[in-house]
């Protein structure tokens, strides 16, 4: 065995299970706002992300193109949303018509409280919950840093719960390391930080306290050059979660010499 | 006879199917996911399917998102 492949055996990592799927990958990634659907193509791959996010939408009239005909979907599971539904029962529609293509049974459960600031609307964030997964969707909840809510969505059958880091599209990264380390220790499901990341350090932090893994989309689709961030963000995916499985040194107040004490 | 499909009222001929209808506006029918009157279609259904006056069709499809 070379020196590479004892590293490599090592820092082996375990692959993430989402319900009754493994990924690799700890990057799940969204398709929305990219220049155009060749860069976002680019970037996907980029990203070495096995899930992507996708949206429901009415279908244009005399359209050509489709968002389908730009991710291959052999290679990436589709994780479709129910952005823009601010009811439970919107919610809960637009997850049927994506269970329909056939192509998912997994759900990306938003259900949003306000426009300004898109943060989600616990309690019909939770019916919506209860009801898709007696449905038999594998719910991945997107929620408010709140563990207690995490907690109600975890024993109503989530798959992951998906506490967001900061606002969607904002951009400010984790605001409260705190609520998602208590999240962590409040939940057996898989932890995914949802929305809020806006350079690669956001998502190494999100990994080095213990998520699961990490889901964006703006940070990467607006940044000048989107290919380059998706590496970026897969890069800081990797040393984040290698961080939080080496042990992090506790931190201290004083400082602690490197080099022995001097002895002549 | 009219319709709504997507939000537009649409006028159609009788005893049009919802796979005819699709074809008419040029939707392709394997890109699209059918809901009549807030029922998801499966998609098998969608040839055998006959519209009425006053039907509610909402055709969606995925579009790039977060």
């Amino acid at each position: 065995m070379s020196a590479a492949d004892k590293i490599e055996k090592k820092t082996e990592n375990t692959p993430l299970k989402i319900g009754k799927y493994e990924f690799t990958s700890r990057l799940f990634v969204g398709t929305g706002k990219y220049p155009s659907m060749e860069i976002m193509k680019d970037a996907l791959a980029a990203s070495e992300a096995e899930v992507v996010t996708v949206a429901v939408r009415r279908v244009k009239i005399n359209e050509t193109t489709s968002l389908l005909d730009y991710i291959d979907t052999r290679k990436y599971k589709i994780l479709p949303n129910t952005a823009g539904c601010y009811s439970a029962e919107e919610a809960i529609r637009t997850a049927r018509l994506a269970r329909e293509t056939g192509l998912s049974d997994m759900i990306k459960l938003e259900v949003l409280g306000d426009e300004r600031t898109l943060l989600p609307d616990p309690v019909e964030t939770l019916k919506a919950t209860e009801i898709l997964v007696r449905e038999g969707f594998a719910v991945l909840v997107y929620t408010s840093d709140d563990p207690i809510i995490a907690r109600r969505l975890e024993n109503a059958g989530a798959t992951s719960v998906m506490p967001a880091g900061a606002p969607i599209g904002s951009g400010q990264g984790i605001l409260n390391k705190n609520n998602i380390q208590i999240i962590l220790e409040s939940v057996k499901v898989p932890v995914i930080v949802d929305a809020g990341v806006g350079t690669a350090s956001d998502v190494s932090i999100a990994m080095e306290l213990g998520c699961a893994g990490v889901l964006l989309n703006t940070g990467i689709a607006l940044a000048k050059d989107p290919i380059r961030m998706a590496r970026a963000m897969k890069l800081a995916c990797e040393a984040g979660r290698l961080a939080f499985l080496s042990g992090r040194i506790p931190k201290r107040l004083y400082a602690k010499a490197s080099s022995p004490e001097k002895d002549f | 006879m009219r319709i709504i499909l997507n939000g537009e009222t649409k006028e159609c001929p009788e005893g049009i199917t919802i796979e005819r209808l699709l074809d008419l506006y040029k939707i392709d029918k394997n890109r699209v996911v059918v809901e009549l009157n807030l029922h998801v279609i499966p998609g098998k259904e969608l040839s055998t399917r006959i519209l009425r006056e006053s039907d509610v069709l909402e055709a969606v499809t995925f579009v790039g998102g977060g």
